[in-house]
């Protein structure tokens, strides 16, 4: 197995661990919720260490979500969970535009489909009214209206207009890439494994690395936060109940069934089975939700998505001539409780966030404005030096539908995975950078490759050759086979003729207009700044350098870095050991 | 546009397949100005990555590889003066025809008098079958991993369960055992074998288990696949498998049509084509395996040269226009037929159906068909009851079989049904 080059150097955190000062903060885990956490602290100016055991971002329960920017209606009201989702929902509106995060506003429709469930619609009403979130009663003849291609049995329901749907991956792949932008440190296959508090910090070990120390942990670690928890307290305050949910995802064409998110009356377990577009122009039917005692593993069952699916005929039954494109299980984080565990120990320079289970994407902006609240009313000057008077706000590249895509611009290399359009630019943009994937699963987050209805039958080779020695786990393989590179073998020619179709794009092919471009310019990538920091002849510590020079500096110095060959990443790698 | 790529050819094809390229040598043949679009970075389709035999005998008279094959079609089309653009993608078919391409140059439209798709079809994934499990590396169709093996000279697995017995399934046993991997089994949940003879004898020859009546239940692992657990006649058990090859199912790839105004056929999922391969627009027609899922590359081919001969006829003004019609309708057993609707109009040209010959000449009607099941009897095309065609059969399902119509077929509506043998 090939190592790819990790997101910071062992060498780097060795010397922040020994040669300077501690982080003010280390968040734990870098799923939605962790991302948040570290752009808001590192917006009001902590200096923030995020560690994420995972080889990349966003590999635990924020991996599969419903995608879904929630209001927070139907949130208990006047709990913890419905303030952040309130909040959340309302910092997301304010900042999407500039962080070049799609928003597509649907409004939702809250369906009963029998008697019993319209009997409880005027209580979630009320519930709404008391979340301050304005809601419309409708007739069962009104829904069919606004939603022509409902199924039978509609009883009544209302409107939320304000419920919309983004994107679920680079919604946080922007959050974690402002905290970086602003100082922040990344850190992957980075498992926390205990730590040691000495009264002003922490002292964290991690697997595999040598320690990192922070004077204020936050446990963001999601399906493991209440392992983090032991492992740093001695005893966990909540124990996590992982609840799977399963989902099916429509083609695009039947994206045009449903205007509306559709959404069912919720009951105390679950919200329910939705029915919805995505950002990338698709249609989602989940989730399910079953109880399972494994933390990592999200295994699809198919008698429940034929279940699924034939829940989804009922609501839009055009669905049945429509064809599944993918099939996708997430984890809940949930714990024994319903609502958040979210507590914090200033004796021990502590917050656990615990339990987000299943509207940590609407509610993580809100949570992270709450957490640097909790933190930094631990003691004076937790939380470092002053909030940087004018941050960086990178953009993401657009990979939703409705606003330009890379395609439509000249020089993007041409386009890679037919069926989501994307282009060879953005697969080098996504590898490269501070928040460059690592993962197969990683790049398709940041991407989409092999998301579409071919799920790979087109572009599999092309990827395979794109990202070869270029991931932490390669995209295939590498078996010995006679045919390798056999120059007698008859694809020989053709083999050659592949590799001349995909030469090594230099970075200054690159426009400076162009999105990905932009964003790979303004995500200033500390990991390969450390790298290059580590093989300094002079030895001077990456993380100091980088910090000396500022965001600006790490910026320009990253540029050349935009789109390395992969004779430039082994070489890194190298570097980097 | 650069002078390389006209922006308004006589003809347009997209796909640089079998179809496509067959297509464009006619089409240049009979003094069309002609562009390719092809969304890969070389031309030749799936044959490129098919590097096995038997290809080309019927248009070369000797016997090449898939590579040979596309090769030689693709050098053979760029001789004749068509000019081939790859790594060009149609994002958008619109009505005139316009087509909005998009490469490396951005985006750009063009306007040729006639478009004639030739996308091809792919197979049917994972994802699409609803197969359980876990999502580890390595679980892959044909396509992908005769592109991974054959372009790239990389082998993803070296033991892989085999789903399906179509016959790429067992193209996809010679890719392994051309790489130097063998399957650790096949998998079929039909009780025989898709592909009959001699296909079928294979994995015996390759000592490949072939496990009938078996389906997937799910796939294990946690980065790659480690086994597969299948449920058949001898109950529940795993397979220690490195992958999965999803083999077959194949669907046109028709997503460019979607939302246009080209009609689709839910029975093929292609367009609808009349005798002409002419499609609901009349300046775009249709050939090889958009029509339908799938014929051999030689039976593409030989519906790409006629589509070439009937688009230059239409550009004469020599086809019936778009007017009465016999439109076919599926009875009974029958799966689909090819093509739909018979143009009835006294234009002076009569054509043959997709694929039937080199040339628009002859005044009969074929239609191609497949049936849904196995069955002994007679397919019969009924116009209100009364037959006005048939053929008899004995035949299964993954046959096609073809149907000539007497000429002068009456407009209205036919039936296309199975009676079986009492």
């Amino acid at each position: 197995m090939t190592p790819a080059v990790p997101h910071a150097t062992p060498s780097s955190a060795a010397a922040a661990a020994t040669d300077t000062a501690p982080y003010d903060v280390a968040v734990v885990g870098a799923g939605v919720v962790g991302c948040a956490i570290a752009r808001r602290l590192a917006l009001e100016g902590a200096r923030v260490v995020v560690l994420e055991k995972a080889a990349d971002v966003l590999a635990g329960a924020s991996k599969a979500n419903s995608a879904i920017l929630h209001t927070g209606f139907d949130a208990p009201p006047g709990t913890l969970e419905a303030a952040c989702i309130a909040a959340g929902h309302a910092e997301y509106r304010a900042i999407h535009d500039r962080l070049g995060l799609p928003l597509i506003e649907t409004g939702a429709l809250v369906i009963a489909w029998n008697e019993t469930e319209a009997a409880r619609l005027p209580a979630l009403m009320a519930d709404a009214e008391r979340n301050d979130v304005p809601v419309h009663p409708l007739t069962a003849a009104e829904i069919r209206r606004m939603e022509p291609n409902l199924g039978a049995g509609v009883a009544g329901g209302f409107r939320v207009a304000g419920e919309a749907i983004i994107d679920p991956w680079s919604t946080p792949h922007a959050y974690l890439a402002q905290a970086l932008a602003n100082g922040a440190a990344l850190m992957t296959g980075a498992e926390v494994t205990g730590g040691t508090f000495d009264g002003a910090a922490w002292t964290l070990a991690v697997a595999h690395r040598d320690a990192v120390r922070a004077r204020v942990v936050v446990n963001a670690a999601g399906l493991f936060g209440d392992r983090v928890e032991a492992a740093l307290l001695g005893a966990s305050s909540f124990q996590i109940r992982p609840r799977k949910g399963q989902f099916i995802v429509y083609d695009k064409p039947a994206a045009a069934l449903a205007g509306h998110i559709l959404l069912p009356v919720p009951t105390e377990i679950t919200k329910g089975v939705v029915v919805c577009r995505t950002a990338f122009g698709n249609l989602l039917v989940g989730p399910t939700a079953e109880e399972q005692e494994d933390r990592t593993t999200a295994a699809l069952d198919a008698a429940l998505l034929e279940r699924l699916k034939k829940r989804a005929e009922a609501i839009v039954p055009a669905l049945e001539g429509e064809t599944v494109t993918a099939l996708y299980a997430g984890l809940r984080p949930a714990s024994e409780a319903k609502e958040y565990r979210v507590a914090a120990h200033p004796d021990r320079r502590y917050v656990a966030v615990g339990g987000i289970r299943s509207t940590g994407l609407s509610a993580a902006l809100g949570l992270a404005v709450h957490i640097h609240g909790l933190v930094a009313g631990m003691a004076t000057g937790v939380m470092g030096g002053a909030a940087p008077a004018d941050p960086v706000w990178p953009r993401v590249p657009n990979i939703a539908e409705g606003a330009p895509r890379d395609w439509e611009r000249p020089g993007n290399g041409g386009i890679v995975c037919h069926c989501e359009s994307v282009t060879r630019r953005e697969i080098e943009a996504a590898l490269a950078g501070p928040l460059g994937a690592r993962t197969v699963a990683g790049l398709k987050r940041r991407t989409r490759v092999t998301m579409g209805r071919c799920q790979g039958f087109y572009c599999s080779a092309a990827l395979a050759a794109l990202t070869d020695g270029r991931l932490a786990e390669p995209f295939v393989p590498a078996h010995p086979t006679p045919l390798g590179a056999g120059a007698d073998h008859p694809a020989a020619s053709v083999h050659v003729a592949a590799g001349r179709a995909l030469p090594a794009m230099p970075a200054d092919a690159l426009p400076s207009d162009a999105a990905p471009t932009g964003s790979a310019r303004a995500e200033a990538p500390p990991a390969e700044t450390a790298c290059a920091g580590a093989a300094r002849a002079d030895g001077q510590p990456a993380e100091t350098a980088r910090r000396d020079a500022g965001p600006a500096d790490a910026t320009r110095a990253a540029v050349s870095d935009t789109a390395p060959s992969p004779a430039t990443v082994r070489a890194t790698r190298e570097a980097g050991r | 546009m650069s002078a390389a790529t006209p922006d308004a050819p006589d003809l347009a094809i997209i796909g640089s397949g079998p179809a496509g390229l067959a297509a464009a040598i006619a089409a240049r043949a009979l003094g069309l100005s002609v562009l390719v679009i092809e969304r890969e970075a070389e031309p030749g389709g799936i044959p490129r990555h098919c590097a096995h035999s038997p290809y080309g005998w019927r248009e070369y008279r000797r016997l090449m590889t898939g590579p040979a094959f596309a090769r030689r079609l693709a050098d053979d089309a760029a001789r004749a003066g068509a000019v081939i653009a790859c790594g060009t993608t149609v994002m958008a078919l619109n009505p005139g025809p316009a087509l909005t391409l998009a490469s490396d140059r951005g985006i750009e439209t063009i306007t040729p008098a006639r478009v004639l798709l030739a996308m091809g079809a792919r197979e049917t994934p994972r994802s699409t079958r609803l197969i359980g499990g876990t999502k580890p590396g390595g679980v892959l169709n044909t396509g992908a991993l005769q592109g991974l093996v054959h372009l790239n000279g990389m082998l993803p697995f070296r033991r892989p369960v085999v789903l399906g017995t179509e016959l790429v399934a067992f193209s996809a046993l010679l890719t392994l055992r051309l790489a130097g991997a063998n399957a650790a089994a096949m998998v079929e949940p039909a009780d025989a074998p898709t592909a009959r003879w001699p296909a079928a004898l294979l994995p015996r020859l390759l000592r490949v288990p072939l496990h009938l009546g078996t389906r997937i239940d799910a796939i294990e692992g946690t980065s790659r696949v480690e086994g597969v657990r299948v449920t058949g006649p001898r109950g529940t058990r795993r397979i220690a498998a490195d992958g999965v090859v999803v083999t077959g199912g194949f669907r046109p790839e028709a997503a460019l049509l979607r939302g246009t105004t080209i009609a689709l056929d839910p029975a093929t999922g292609g367009p609808v084509v009349d005798q002409f391969g002419r499609t609901s627009d009349p300046a775009v027609f249709a050939a090889g395996n958009l029509l339908r899922p799938v014929e051999t590359a030689g039976w593409c081919h030989r519906e790409g040269r006629a589509a070439a001969a009937t688009i230059a006829a239409s550009l004469a003004g020599e086809l019936p226009p778009h007017g009465p019609a016999l439109s076919i309708t599926l009875g009974d057993g029958v799966a689909y037929v090819v093509p739909q609707r018979i143009a009835l109009g006294t234009g002076p040209h009569h054509a043959r159906g997709p694929g039937a010959g080199s040339a628009p000449d002859a005044a009969q009607v074929r239609l191609q068909l497949r049936l849904t099941a196995p069955v002994r009897g007679e397919v019969r095309v009924e116009v209100d009851g009364r037959r006005i065609a048939s053929l008899p059969v004995d035949s299964r399902p993954e046959r096609r079989l073809v149907l000539t119509l007497p000429p002068d077929v009456p407009p209205g509506s036919a039936t296309v049904r199975v009676e079986a043998e009492a």
